[in-house]
């Protein structure tokens, strides 16, 4: 398991270093939107990947609630924090794209309401996980999650009843796309995938280290007051 | 006494009596609930015809954050003299205390509402052009949606630090679609342009849901375990 750290940490580099030639030379040049066109290929990836790490993040919090088991909460929280890192980079790379094309910087469409909202909601998750201390944070994390988790289609559907303007999916949408561009899509997406878990697997075993650590220095503290 | 609807009767008549005694909840609300009516009319000096499209935003922004001044307490309350520590150990139902509780919440909000609506339609020149009935629907549904949650949210926040200013940073989220639904019915009744079915059958939803997942997980939340 050690070793598999920096061979996956090689592939990554090696993958988004290709994604990134793929998205600025290969990638062929969208004809009316030109080359701004191009942070699609971060764009979309990046929405991609979080929205895997916040269903990551609610398997894992369901884990916990069954079992109670704090590697699951440790996920978690990877999870939550490296999916608001990428639902930013969706947030911030939306806007870029949208004023030449549309005009505008932001509009209250579907798809963008709902990764706000998603936000949101992940953002108060952490923010709960940093106020509170106890013990009992874990727990009380897992429930938000869970409930945060049922809110999403209850805003899909509220704001679904407005009319969107966000360009329909690539895939399964309808649309139709180079070939070309796909491919560049699809690596991108593996690049950030790669980096995701890379990342995510960091953090919880940062995480893990860190509960030891604190464990460790309570039962010292613990032994120093009785031996006194 | 020890059935469940017994549990639930003597809080909830417990929390009234107590707010009857000291009105602190409903005095602090109403009084915030117009400071907010107050102040959004000189930034806004809306005409009748503008307000009524946005008199629905208006209305249940000042709702929202009346009602959080009494979320915040109905915990808060009970860690006085250890009354929450002596739940916990109690062998009653946890969710006949969270219904009581929800339901003394709904009642001091519907207060609120009743009494400030008044207000609201002298400052901004309400008229409902659609059908007004269904006001009364929207706000049953909104109300409960926000104390549900609220009271659910509380419970959590009140173990945290900061435990005020928790509230409303796990609450709002999570309310979204709630909020935008009690808004969007509401100035669909005041304008009279579309019909609010849709956001009513929404809120309804909403309620039967977060109801469902606040009596699910309130125990593990009381219990801290």
């Amino acid at each position: 398991m050690k070793r598999a750290f920096p061979i996956l940490a090689i592939l990554t580099a090696g993958l988004l270093s290709y994604g990134l030639y793929g998205a600025l030379v290969q990638a062929p040049t969208e004809q009316t939107m030109g080359d701004v066109q191009r942070i699609f290929y971060y764009h979309v990836p990046s929405a991609w990947t979080a929205f895997c790490l916040f269903f990551v993040n609610l398997v894992a919090s369901i884990v916990y609630l069954v079992r109670r088991d704090p590697k699951a909460d440790a996920l978690a929280l990877a999870s939550a924090e490296v999916g608001v890192v990428f639902c930013t980079v969706v947030l911030v790379t939306g806007p870029i794209w949208a004023r030449p094309v549309w005009g505008i910087w932001w509009t209250w469409d579907l798809r963008l309401t709902l990764t706000l909202v998603l936000w949101l909601i992940y953002v108060s998750y952490l923010m709960l996980r940093r106020f509170s201390s106890s013990g009992q944070t874990p727990m009380m994390a897992a429930v938000l999650a869970v409930l945060g988790a049922l809110d999403v289609p209850l805003v899909y559907f509220s704001i679904w009843f407005f009319r969107t303007q966000h360009p329909q999916p690539v895939i399964g949408g309808g649309g139709s796309i180079d070939p070309r561009m796909l491919h560049v899509l699809l690596m991108n997406w593996l690049a950030f995938m790669c980096f995701a878990v890379l990342v995510c697997w960091s953090r919880y075993h940062l995480e893990i280290l860190r509960r030891q650590v604190e464990e460790t220095q309570a039962l010292e503290s613990l032994a120093s007051g009785s031996a006194r | 006494m020890s059935s469940p609807q017994g549990v639930t009767r003597a809080t909830l008549v417990k929390d009234l009596r107590l707010e009857w005694r000291s009105k602190d909840a409903i005095n602090s609300m109403l009084f915030f609930a117009l400071l907010v009516v107050v102040i959004f009319s000189f930034s806004f000096d809306p005409t009748a015809e503008e307000s009524r499209r946005i008199a629905g935003g208006l209305v249940w922004v000042a709702f929202l954050f009346a009602a959080v001044v009494a979320l915040n307490q109905t915990w808060a309350r009970e860690l006085r003299n250890q009354v929450l520590d002596a739940y916990r150990v109690s062998p009653a139902p946890a969710n006949s205390l969270f219904v009581a509780k929800v339901l003394g919440n709904f009642i001091f909000v519907s207060v609120l509402e009743a009494l400030m609506t008044p207000l609201f339609v002298v400052f901004y020149n309400l008229r409902a052009i659609g059908p007004a009935y269904q006001l009364l629907f929207v706000a049953a549904l909104g109300t409960w949606a926000l104390v549900v949650n609220g009271t659910f949210f509380a419970a959590m926040s009140v173990r945290t630090r900061s435990r005020e200013l928790m509230l409303p940073l796990l609450l709002f989220p999570i309310t979204i679609p709630a909020l935008l639904a009690m808004v969007e019915a509401t100035s669909s009744i005041l304008t009279g342009e579309f019909s609010a079915r849709f956001w009513i059958v929404l809120l309804a939803v909403y309620d039967v849901v977060f109801t469902t997942g606040c009596l699910l997980f309130f125990e593990i939340i009381l219990h801290g375990e």
